[in-house]
């Protein structure tokens, strides 16, 4: 059995710990750093419930190695009511009832966070190939389109708005 | 679920991972992208006692023309291929794949040189890379060698390269004047495996097809060519007849196996239909479509 230290920035806070080499990431960020928004919704890599950014990028947690993150910077969805204020996507989930159960709803949003920053204004049709990686039991989507949309539009007036 | 327990290496150069690998071959594996060995490992379907992260050797990710070919790193992620305008521009057939492999959030991590050394006959890039003609370099203790694809893929999960090699890099010849390539995938869902697949990269000399090359996916226990098929159209004018015989010819050839995505007949028949529509598109990008 290997344990190693792994030192990272999660949510911009610095964290060090010591894991086994074969702890998964989301196990890491749901047990060892008590993050629990970042959920687990199956065992094939299938569902999208796991997502979180690294360095930026959404990837399923449930399939990387907490030492594979030894050096990097993870966003999880506990980092985006900053100040507790909504951000607009948590705002368009709301507004546009993008959610009914909210089992996959972090992992919607932390994907939809990750390609927003590289497409601010997506078509719809991008909007779904965007989270296709990400199931949802609920809504049947549309509705997660919707708040999607809904934060692209208010990202964009408040990018537009700060220059 | 949770992977058996195992002792875990990051080498920071390829000389520290080849070494590493020759030290523990046969108890090592490679850890790329992880998207197909991690899944396993959760289902202890692979129990490795040591991995070899080489996910830190960014020397491995590239994507650009050298000389006759297009160089692809091991290392590159399925998601940079989508976006590289190279392979948009000149490699249609590479492109048409790299957009259907699984899903955004499994192509910012699944690479390109993993999805080959595994040699799932499931995975896309198998079938692109056979139609391509494409080469795979690999390196050892006793240097750089490279394999043809049609030498690569020696069983299932089984590849050329021996346990203490590498595959380092892939290279797709540049296409000729007056060529095409397409990709045309039946899933049931987005994400999925393909039920069917057809990768087809073909030339054409005046009406007449000069080359071409097709590669199938999913349907035989390792990634396959459709010999038969690429026989029915070189030397051949494209008309509706001889496309429906090479569509026909792979249907006869492959050797699906039933399970949740359909039955036998039902697979060959759509591989009829794969290798159709791939040929067609690739003949119109092969006269300047899109
Ligand atoms: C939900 C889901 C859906 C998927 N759907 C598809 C799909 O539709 N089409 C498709 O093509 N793929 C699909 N995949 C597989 C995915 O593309 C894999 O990531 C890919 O097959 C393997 O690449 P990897 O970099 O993740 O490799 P890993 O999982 O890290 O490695 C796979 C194997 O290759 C070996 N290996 C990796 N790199 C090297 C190297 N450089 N040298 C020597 N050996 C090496 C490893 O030791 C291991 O045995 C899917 C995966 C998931 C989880
Ligand atoms: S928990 Fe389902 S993809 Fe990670
Ligand atoms: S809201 Fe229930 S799974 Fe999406």
């Amino acid at each position: 059995m290997s344990e190693h230290e792994v030192t990272l920035t999660i949510n911009g806070e610095k964290v060090t710990r010591s894991v086994e080499a074969r702890t998964l990431l989301v196990h890491f960020i749901r047990e060892d750093l008590s993050l629990t928004g970042t959920h687990i919704g199956c065992d094939t890599t299938s569902c999208g419930a796991c997502t979180v950014l690294i360095c930026g990028k959404p990837i399923k947690s449930c399939t990387m190695f907490a030492v594979q993150a030894d050096g990097a910077e993870i966003e999880t969805i506990e980092s985006l009511a900053a100040g507790g204020e909504l951000h607009p996507l948590q705002e368009g989930f709301w507004e546009k009832h993008g959610l009914q159960c909210g089992y996959c709803t972090p992992g919607m949003i932390m994907s939809a966070k990750g390609f927003l920053a590289e497409n601010p204004n997506p078509t719809e049709d991008e909007i779904r190939h965007g989270i296709s990686g990400n199931l949802c039991r609920c809504t049947g989507y549309n509705k997660i389109v919707e708040a999607i949309q809904y934060a692209a539009e208010k990202l964009q007036a408040a990018d537009a708005g700060g220059e | 679920m949770i992977p058996a327990a195992f002792d875990y290496h990051s080498p920071r150069s390829l000389d520290e991972a080849l070494s590493l690998l020759k030290q523990h071959a046969g108890d090592a594996k490679i850890l790329a992208g992880g998207q197909s060995l991690i899944p396993a490992m959760r289902f202890r379907l692979a129990m490795p006692a040591i991995l070899i992260d080489i996910n830190r050797l960014n020397d491995l990710r590239y994507v650009e023309e050298r000389g006759d070919h297009l160089a692809i790193g091991a290392m590159t992620r399925e998601h940079a291929l989508e976006d590289s305008s190279v392979v948009r521009r000149s490699y249609p057939l590479l492109h048409d794949t790299a957009v259907v492999i699984a899903d955004p959030l499994v192509r910012n991590q699944a690479t390109v040189g993993g999805n080959i050394a595994h040699a799932d006959p499931a995975n896309d890039h198998p079938a692109t890379m056979l139609a391509y003609n494409a080469t795979a370099v690999a390196k050892g203790p006793k240097g750089e060698r490279t394999i043809p694809i049609d030498d690569f893929f020696t069983g299932l999960f089984e590849n050329a390269m021996a346990d203490d090699e590498i595959l380092i890099e892939i290279r797709i010849p540049k296409p000729a004047a007056n060529s095409g390539g397409a990709y045309t995938k039946l899933e049931r869902k987005v994400g999925d495996y393909a039920i069917s697949a057809a990768a087809v990269q073909l030339r054409l000399d005046g009406d007449k097809v000069a080359e071409a090359r097709i590669g199938l996916t999913n349907v035989s226990a390792v990634p396959m060519r459709a010999k038969a098929a690429e026989a029915e159209l070189v030397g051949k004018s494209i008309s509706d007849a001889v496309v429906e015989a090479a569509g026909k010819a792979a249907a006869a050839e492959c050797d699906p196996s039933p399970d949740l995505r359909g039955g036998v007949d039902y697979k060959r028949d759509i591989t009829r239909v794969m290798v159709k529509r791939s040929i067609q598109r690739a003949v119109a990008r092969a006269k300047g479509g899109k």
